[in-house]
């Protein structure tokens, strides 16, 4: 049974999709007043931070970005054996009224997300909350939908999608592998 | 009347005769009749095949506890005596330190009587030296010697006066017994639970240094010079008493030391982990220590082997460290750890061993056995130094299941133990 | 993955140095939700946690408080007055009838060293040392070591000196395996009566005087003057400590650095520190309490639940 990895997303692919999304998350909050990006521990962070910069050239506007850390809301601590390490939560400013937008790299069973939103509850109130993924693979396990998609993609629960981003790997890179490929 | 008995084919080691050699060993009505050589075995004899084992005279262990009166439910004299002769021994001295204390005639008779009557090791009684063991009067040593005491011992607790502990070595001379100190500075051991060292630094435990015990030891020597009495000294357990001890008997001391099995094999490495199982007084020490005692056994210096054999309930040592009771029980795991770690080690021969845990103690204490010469009471240890067996505490004779050895491997086990020429115990296979 | 630290915290001498990193790792992100306005996640949700206390001790159990509700899990004070043999219940009893109604966790604080691994060996739940006799406090150690790295990133190489009672201090030995375990260089300085007599054995650099500590040290981690454990005079008098032992500022001004104060609390104020070192520039005292949470969520945080047979069930798919 061939091992291949496959290629979804190459460099470029991945910056113009990033790009799109850009514009599109600018377009459902119709601008950038009250808009806020939350990115997910641990690649949605640099994904944020990515989009944020886009923003930035396109609109002459830097829009606040944090960082959340879900570790500490999964529900399944109980059963994941070691524990997972606790990355940071960076969320300076009130969100309260805002326009949150949550992005993430891969959303898959919903559960991150659904972790995400409780977390997101115990900072404050916003006005709407959205989710913006790279890669929506399908196979949801909670009504979670997610707002701005960069690619949808159909994998075999046998594969996994791995998102690689040169702030931690070295390179930009979206792959579909098999499960048994090294972890 | 007991058949008469006939060992045949063993190994005769008796340090009294200086003998050490195969040959059969004759017992009528009590008594050895015969001892060495090949013997015809006469008619109605029953013959015990001890060809691969040691016929030694019988085994003495002059410090026990048998906690009867008072704490029945932990041992009693028979339960005691059934573990010291499935250990080997076929007689034992008995602490007083028991409830009430055996400080009066009424109990040194008490103790020597159910020893008697449970027919196993012989019970010697010690008497207490003072009453209640509290350290204040004299007890009646006299009235104690004529019921049966063979020694006398506040053991448990050292006697603090030394004007007290010179009065008793004084007084004891017209009765010819020992007097038995248990050497602890109290103002120095007090609160302590183990050896003062690295290891009692490491897990936060109050430690006993090994000066609480030499301050007493060159105390005692130095009371036994000035009055002629004979001092023994219980359970050595460091380098310091050696030297002293050696020190004492340089002089012309009339002093005398005896060494547990625990203290010439374990280190205070056994507590780690706060293991109740290894925890008496005195502690266990170092290394340092116990080559040193077990080069005071083979030079002499040191007399005896014993066991300290103190049974615990099993509640009382289930507990935080510092409040568990000292004492381990040892009657049936002393002959396998001498063996183990002094004779098969090469730091003793076997004549001395045997000299060790039988003649000596029957020579200091002035009791009966000791010798397999012709005429002797037929007190015989039949053992095998080379089997090996492992330590099953729950297979003790003893109530008593305190024993940090479980699960140990040693090589040397008794096998048969005759008192008065009857058989009080025969190992199964 | 993380690491794991076992079923128990029992004490520092038996984490390697990874476990101890683990958990000041671990800390950081918890100190964060000290800070939110919500201070709670739901990760222990549902979990029930028994503070059994033998010894009386307010800021410790209070720490442990916070740090479990801010988890989100149920508490238990259970305050025990006197030993298990005074009081008549075993240690082991008193232990199994909590057990028996179900609970996942036990802070413990007791008077005997060794407490808390007798209880360990003996229950299911998961046991954290708060404290046992003069042996170990490891979650104080380890906020020590988060206060000092705090400050000075690496440890290694950094010279801790420990001042005062280190004979009876359980504080004392949890941070000398802790500090050594992470490379710095650990002093110890007090009267010799209150020094173990292997202290040379165990590592340390020893000081005789309290200036000579000064000139050497980084840090000075000062250890309360265990009043209530000193039984029979191993000083003359608490006049006499201050005099000859205690940290002044007048001491500290001939410091060729600027030394950082630790003090695991509650403080003799006058006897080994005085107030304006505790309230100085350099104390790092209160920051040892913030950090004491945020350690101990850590800890709970990495003991709790964590069964690998039910990782391992759930790895081989739903029933």
């Amino acid at each position: 049974m061939p091992n291949n990895p496959e290629t979804v997303l190459d460099a470029r692919a991945l910056d113009r999709t990033l790009r799109r999304m850009a514009d599109q998350i600018v377009e459902l909050n119709s601008g950038t007043d009250g808009l806020v990006l939350v990115g997910i521990q641990r690649r949605g962070v640099q994904l944020a931070e990515r989009i944020v910069k886009i923003i930035a050239g396109a609109e002459g506007a830097t829009i606040p970005c944090g960082a959340l850390d879900i570790t500490l809301y999964r529900d399944d601590l109980q059963t994941v054996g070691p524990r997972p390490v606790v990355g940071a939560t960076h969320l300076p400013w009130t969100l309260d009224d805002q326009h949150v937008v949550i992005v993430d790299d891969v959303l898959y069973t919903g559960r991150t997300v659904r972790a995400a939103l409780d977390e997101l509850a115990d900072f404050g109130r916003p006005a709407r909350i959205a989710l913006a993924v790279l890669i929506d693979r399908g196979g949801r396990e909670l009504p979670i939908h997610a707002d701005v998609v960069g690619r949808k993609v159909d994998v075999a629960p046998g594969k996994r999608v791995d998102v690689f981003i040169v702030e931690l790997d070295g390179r930009d890179e979206v792959v579909i592998a098999s499960r048994t490929s090294g972890e | 009347m007991a058949r008469d008995l006939l060992l045949r084919g063993g190994r005769i080691v008796d340090p009294s005769q200086s003998l050490d050699a195969v040959g059969d060993v004759l017992i009528r009505d009590g008594i050895v009749e015969a001892c060495g050589g090949s013997i015809n075995a006469p008619d109605g004899a029953e013959v015990i095949d001890c060809a691969g084992h040691v016929v030694a005279p019988g085994m003495i262990d002059v410090h026990v506890h048998l906690r009867e009166p008072g704490r029945e439910d932990v041992e009693t004299v028979a339960t005691g005596a059934h573990s010291a002769a499935a250990g080997g021994f076929t007689a034992v001295c008995a602490m007083p330190n028991t409830r009430p204390v055996t400080d009066n005639q009424a109990t040194v008779g008490f103790v020597k009587r159910q020893g008697e009557a449970a027919g196993f090791a012989r019970v010697y009684p010690y008497g207490a030296i003072s009453v209640s063991q509290k350290g204040e009067t004299l007890a009646e040593l006299g009235e104690m010697v004529g019921a049966g005491a063979v020694a006398f011992s506040d053991d448990g607790r050292p006697v603090e006066s030394a004007h007290l502990m010179r009065t008793a070595l004084e007084y004891a001379r017209a009765f010819n017994v020992p007097i038995a100190e248990h050497c602890e500075d109290m103002s120095l051991a007090r609160g302590g639970s183990m050896n003062e060292g690295l290891m009692s630094a490491k897990l936060g435990l109050k430690g006993i240094p090994a000066e609480a015990e030499e301050i007493y030891v060159i105390r005692d020597i130095l009371l036994a010079r000035r009055t002629g009495g004979h001092i023994h000294l219980c359970h050595l357990s460091t380098k310091g008493s050696v030297e002293l001890v050696r020190w004492g008997k340089e002089r012309g001391v009339n002093v005398t030391a005896e060494v547990c099995s625990h203290h010439i094999s374990l280190t205070e490495q056994a507590v780690d982990g706060y293991n109740t199982n290894a925890k008496m007084n005195p502690p266990l020490r170092t290394q340092v220590d116990i080559d040193a005692l077990q080069e005071g056994l083979a030079d002499g210096t040191i007399d005896l082997l014993v066991t300290d054999h103190a049974p615990h309930h099993y509640d009382e040592k289930e507990r935080e460290f510092a409040d568990a009771p000292n004492g381990i029980v040892g009657l049936e795991t002393a002959l396998g750890i001498n063996c183990t770690y002094l004779l098969h080690r090469g730091v003793l021969t076997m004549s001395q061993m045997v000299d060790a845990m039988s003649c000596k103690p029957a020579r200091v204490f002035h009791l009966p056995g000791g010798s397999l010469a012709r005429g002797s009471i037929a007190d015989v240890s039949v053992f095998d130094p080379m089997r090996k067996w492992i330590v099953d505490a729950s297979r003790f004779k003893s109530k008593g299941r305190n024993t940090p050895y479980g699960g140990h491997e040693f090589t040397g086990q008794a096998r048969i133990t005759i008192v008065g020429g009857r058989v009080v115990y025969r190992a199964d296979s | 993955m993380a690491g794991s630290l076992g079923k128990d915290l029992l004490g520092l001498a038996d984490l390697s140095a990874a476990q101890i990193r683990l958990v000041l790792d671990t800390a950081v992100p918890f100190r964060e939700i000290s800070e939110r306005q919500i201070k709670k996640v739901p990760t222990l949700r549902g979990m029930t946690i028994v503070n059994l206390f033998f010894e009386p001790s307010t800021r410790t159990r209070i720490s442990f408080e916070f740090a479990e509700k801010r988890l989100s899990a149920d508490t238990v004070n259970v305050a025990v007055a006197g030993s298990s043999v005074s009081k008549g219940e075993t240690l082991v009893d008193t232990a199994r009838n909590l057990e028996a109604m179900k609970i996942d966790m036990v802070v413990v604080r007791h008077p005997a060293s060794g407490a808390a691994r007798f209880l360990a060996e003996r229950i299911e739940s998961n046991v954290i040392n708060a404290g046992d006799g003069t042996h170990e406090h490891p979650t104080q150690g380890l906020l020590d070591l988060l206060t000092l790295r705090d400050k000075f990133g690496d440890l290694a190489g950094k010279r801790i000196c420990i001042c005062g009672d280190v004979l009876h201090s359980r504080v004392a030995r949890s941070n000398i395996w802790g500090l050594t375990k992470l490379g710095a260089e650990v002093g110890v300085c007090g009267p010799r009566s209150l020094l173990p007599n292997a202290i040379g054995e165990m590592g340390v650099t020893v000081f005789d005087r309290i200036e000579d500590a000064i000139q050497w040290a980084d840090a000075l981690n000062i250890l309360r003057l265990q009043l209530e454990r000193m039984q029979g005079g191993y000083i003359p008098s608490l006049r006499e400590y201050n005099r000859v032992f205690g940290v002044t500022r007048a001491r500290l001004e001939a410091a060729p650095r600027d030394l950082l104060i630790l003090h695991p609390g509650p403080m003799n104020r006058g006897v080994e520190i005085d107030s304006d070192v505790a309230d100085g520039p350099h104390s790092v005292i209160l920051n040892q309490v913030t950090n004491g949470v945020a350690v101990r969520m850590a800890v709970l945080y990495l003991l709790a639940g964590g069964r690998p047979e039910l990782a391992e069930a759930a790895k081989r798919g739903p029933a």
